[in-house]
Parts: structure tokens; sequence; C-alpha cells
């Protein structure tokens, strides 16, 4: 497993410097000293991690021994656990250290965004203007779980706008997770998308999928790898926050992608959504009198969406899911390990930071599903359900053997989903 | 257009409260602050490094060929390394706190303790 139990050798390797993120038709642009600062932020990420083996021995040392002395046994929960850390010197430092970074380079990212907001808008709306490619749809409503905390520390979340047209939420997140991520998610922060679409071709090379659904696709970054994998493909890119759809969708014209369709839409009520005005107008379905998604897609995924979700959401999506997916379509889900009763508690206690440090408030619960269960009761038999982890491309990041992980963060393609057998 | 204040909205407060990890909230304060300190100083780093480079290059120095400055390989890793190096030295008193977890109790006594042994031998 990822079990750091010592601290290990600092990096040798050096983290990639900001230039080699790649470029596109409304990437922002930085300054000189922009750049610089996400050098500085991705710098100071990285040695973060690699004091993080200091919070395991605060644990072994001092915070577990002294817990079983005060309460006559051992720490078994990880409420417990994480109220004895919060008490611990060291794991105090580090902690504001980490959140410290996380404010710091959201400000870095909409920094060099909010100067440039209106040329960013523009550009977007060059590309995007008449294109029957992308479908807004302003009465969507935004989900009490976006909305009522922003994910990861991002002000404004994935939806809000300061404006028409606006984009600045996606430029944001696009030129700034470099900090957090130092390259591990590629030039075009595409790994999870593109370690799904190698395994998927090396696995099962005769899976052809013709209609795909990214559902809680962001600006579509792990969707584009799907689409150039299927290039005869309709891929549907699904998300309800207008900026990352207006932005998404630009950068797939200016990379020259053109299979994918982005739209506004709440995924939980994509069949319903006025009365299924969203199924006819795509031409999907054949349900009676009007549009169903019922057998509408061959492959559908999700990547790192559901931790940014609720629990009613998870288990009603996923029923849905098995209803949308045609006979003989897979599903593939992206994200962080989920917490087994296997998993020793120190290191749940440590995958958990970002839910309760980072504005991840379903990310503790969600990891604690049992996703196959959950995948069985909505109608995925075990025989049928598929776990893999597949290999990021490292084109920016050297070997990472022994250099600790970044709990949470790791581009480490955790995949679980399932096939729906032919009628 | 939109019209906006791009310096206030740039360090806007996420929704959902701030988790505070120090006893007294003002030391968060000030750690907090001197991280962006630190930040600017490694700008400002960076930016020197730039100058120096374009000036050893024999080329023209101005701030449109600093801003469009990129280095090549071998420039690139050492300035990441300046930059790891950097805040290392930075965070040196957290390295030192950890590695005072790792180390055998024996090489970890107080001055009081070994003092009053070495007085007995």
């Amino acid at each position: 497993m990822d079990t750091t139990t010592a601290p290990t050798t600092p990096a040798s390797t050096h983290v990639p410097a900001w230039h080699h993120v790649a470029r596109h038709g409304v990437m922002p642009e930085p300054t000189h000293d922009e750049m610089a600062r996400f050098n500085f932020l991705a710098n100071l990420t990285k040695r973060i991690s690699t004091l993080s083996p200091g919070n395991r021995l605060a644990w072994d040392r001092r915070v577990a021994p002294s817990f079983a002395a005060e309460h006559g046994h051992e720490i078994t929960d990880r409420g417990d656990a994480r109220s004895a850390m919060l008490a611990d010197p060291y794991f105090q430092g580090w902690s504001s250290l980490r959140r410290s970074n996380m404010e710091m380079r959201q400000q870095a990212g909409r920094s060099v965004v909010l100067r440039q907001v209106n040329e960013l808008n523009a550009r977007a709306k060059i590309i995007n203007d008449g294109a029957p490619t992308l479908r807004l749809d302003s009465t969507t409503k935004v989900p009490h779980y976006l909305d009522v905390m922003d994910n990861h520390c991002m002000p404004g979340s994935y939806h809000r706008e300061l404006g028409p047209d606006d984009v600045s939420a996606a430029a944001n997140y696009d030129c700034g997770i470099f900090v957090t991520t130092g390259g591990a998610m590629g030039r075009l922060l595409d790994g999870g998308g593109k370690a799904i679409a190698t395994h998927m071709r090396e696995t099962w090379p005769t899976f052809a999928p013709k209609r795909i659904l990214d559902l809680g696709c962001g600006l579509g970054h792990n969707t584009l790898p799907l689409a150039q994998a299927f290039p005869e493909a309709e891929v549907f890119a699904v998300d309800t926050g207008a900026p990352m759809l207006r932005y998404g969708h630009a950068r797939a014209k200016s990379l020259g992608i053109d299979n994918v369709t982005f739209v506004q839409a709440d995924a939980q009520y994509l069949d319903t959504w006025d009365e299924g005005r969203w199924a006819r107008e795509l031409g999907l379905g054949s349900g009676a009198g009007g549009a169903s998604l019922t057998g509408a897609f061959d492959y559908i995924q999700t990547i790192m969406f559901w931790h940014e979700t609720c629990r009613s959401t998870f288990f009603d999506l996923w029923s849905k899911i098995h209803t949308w997916l045609a006979p003989g379509g897979l599903t593939l889900h992206v994200e962080q390990p989920q917490y087994t009763p296997e998993m020793d508690l120190f290191e749940q206690f440590i995958r958990d930071w970002d839910s309760w440090f980072n504005n991840e408030p379903f990310w503790s619960q969600m990891h604690d599903i049992d996703v196959f269960d959950a995948m069985e009761s909505v109608g995925f038999a075990r025989a049928d359900q598929v776990a893999f982890r597949a290999a990021a491309p490292t084109e920016l990041i050297g070997d990472q053997t022994g250099q600790p992980e970044d709990h949470g963060r790791a581009a480490i393609w955790n995949v679980f989903g399932a096939w729906k057998p032919l009628l | 257009m939109i019209s906006i204040d791009p310096v206030a909205l740039a360090g806007a407060k996420p929704r959902g409260a701030r988790p505070w990890f120090h006893n007294d909230p003002a030391v968060e304060r000030v750690l907090a602050i001197t991280m962006a300190l630190a930040g600017e100083v490694a700008v400002l780093r960076e930016r020197l490094d730039t100058v120096e480079r374009l000036l050893e290059s024999g080329g023209a120095l101005t701030r449109a060929s600093i801003e469009s400055f990129i280095p090549d390989d071998p420039a690139e890793i050492e300035r990441q390394r300046w930059h790891a190096e950097y805040v290392s030295r930075i965070l040196r008193v957290i390295q030192q706190e950890m590695e005072a977890l790792e180390q055998d109790p024996a090489y970890n006594r107080s001055v009081a303790e070994i003092g009053e042994e070495l007085g007995r031998m």
C-alpha cells in the first residue's frame, strides 16, 4: 500500500516549472512573476508533502500512546484520531502550512485570471458563439452540496459568475492546479482520463463506445482523452457550472477536438429535467411520447466527482447510471482509494485531511461507502464489476518510486466500475 | 464587460468556515503572512535570476525580455532546485521537529539531564 511509516529522503527530482503547462486558446497568460509564484507554491506543496511523515511519527510516538494511557484503549475511531491529532503541535503546524498553501494557490491563480477576465471571456465567446456543441441553460439549479461550501477553498466554486460570458472559475482551476499536483496530472491536466482511455484500449480492445457521458466534467480536461481515443463517438460532458462549460468548450475546440458537446445540467436530473427536453433536443433515447435516457450511453464516467456530491445523490445517480447505460456498456469512476476496515486508521485519518481542512465536506463519508456493495444495490452484479489502478502518464514528473505520497492528492488513478451485461 | 476589483476578488474567502489549527489564532495569522512574504521573496529571486541570465546571454535587458524569458532545461533545473532549497531553509524548524520525533530518544535528551550525567562521570 501507500503507507509511509518513516521519513524518506527528500525529493531528489525537481518539480517541473510552470512554463511546461500546455497553452491553448483560452489559457490565461501569466506574467514572469506570476509564473515564479506558481513555481514557489508548487515547491512548497512538495516540501509540505515531504514533511508529512512527521504526522505519522507524532501519532506513533505520542498521540496514540497518550490516548491509550488516558482512555485505557487504543484509538479505534477516525473522529477520535482527528481530535487527538488536532491537539498535537506537529500536526497543527503542518496543517496550518497546508491550508495556507491552498489559500495562496487560489489567490495566485485568481490574480492571473481576474486582471485579464474580459479578454479571456472574449476569447472564449468568439470560439463558442453559435456552436451547437455548447448547450448552456441558465435555469439549471446548482445543487446544495456545491453551493453551501466552496470545494477545495476555491472562491466561487465551479459555478458562480462575475458577469455575462464569465469563464474565470475555470481559467483559475486550469492554470493553478499545477501548484497542488506539481505536474503529476500532465501538461493538459488529463492524467486521469488518459489513464482510463489507455487501460480501456489495452484491456478491452474491441470495446468501441458510440455514445459517451462524462458527469461533473468540470472544464472537460479528463473528457478529452476519451473523445480522442474514440473519435467516432458522440461525447456529452455535463456540469452545473456555466464558466466551466464555456471555458471547457472553447478549450476543446482550440485543441482541435470537435466531438464533445458540453451541457449545463445537474447530472442527477438529466433524465427528468424539463420533461426530458435535454434528451429530446440531443436526439437521445426512444421513450414513447418524448425522450428517455434509458440505455442511451455505451460508456459513462466520473473523475474525482463523487466526493463533491452528497449521499442521496450518490445512490440516486448510481441507480440512474445503471438505467442510462446500454446493454454491453461500461461505467468507470476515478476516486482516491476508499477507506476499508483493512486500511490502517492513521492512513484513513491522513487521507481524510482534505475533507475536514480543505473544504471537501462529503469526502470523508464518501470514502467510507463500500462502492462495490453500492453498485450491486443498483443492479451491477459482482461478477460484472471491475476495479483497477491505472498508471498515470509521467510526461512531466519522473519516477515517483520512493517519494512520499501527498495523501489525497496523488496522481494514482484508483478506478472502479462495472459492465452492464448484454440482454 | 465585467467591472471588478481584481485585487480584492483574488483574495476572496471561499464559502465555509476556515479551520484554525494553532491554539492561538494570532500564531496562525502570522504564519500565513510569513509564508506569503516568503513567496514574494522567491518571486523576486526568480526575477533576479532571469535578469542575470539575460545579461550573461548578452541580449537586451528590457521588461519585455524579462516577461518573455523561458529557461532552457539546465536553467530550469537550477531554478527549481533553488526553490526547493529555499523552501527547505524556510521550513527548517519543522524538519527538525520531524527529526526529533524520529531520533533515538537517547540522542534527544536535554542539556540539564546530560549535564547532570556528565557531572557525575
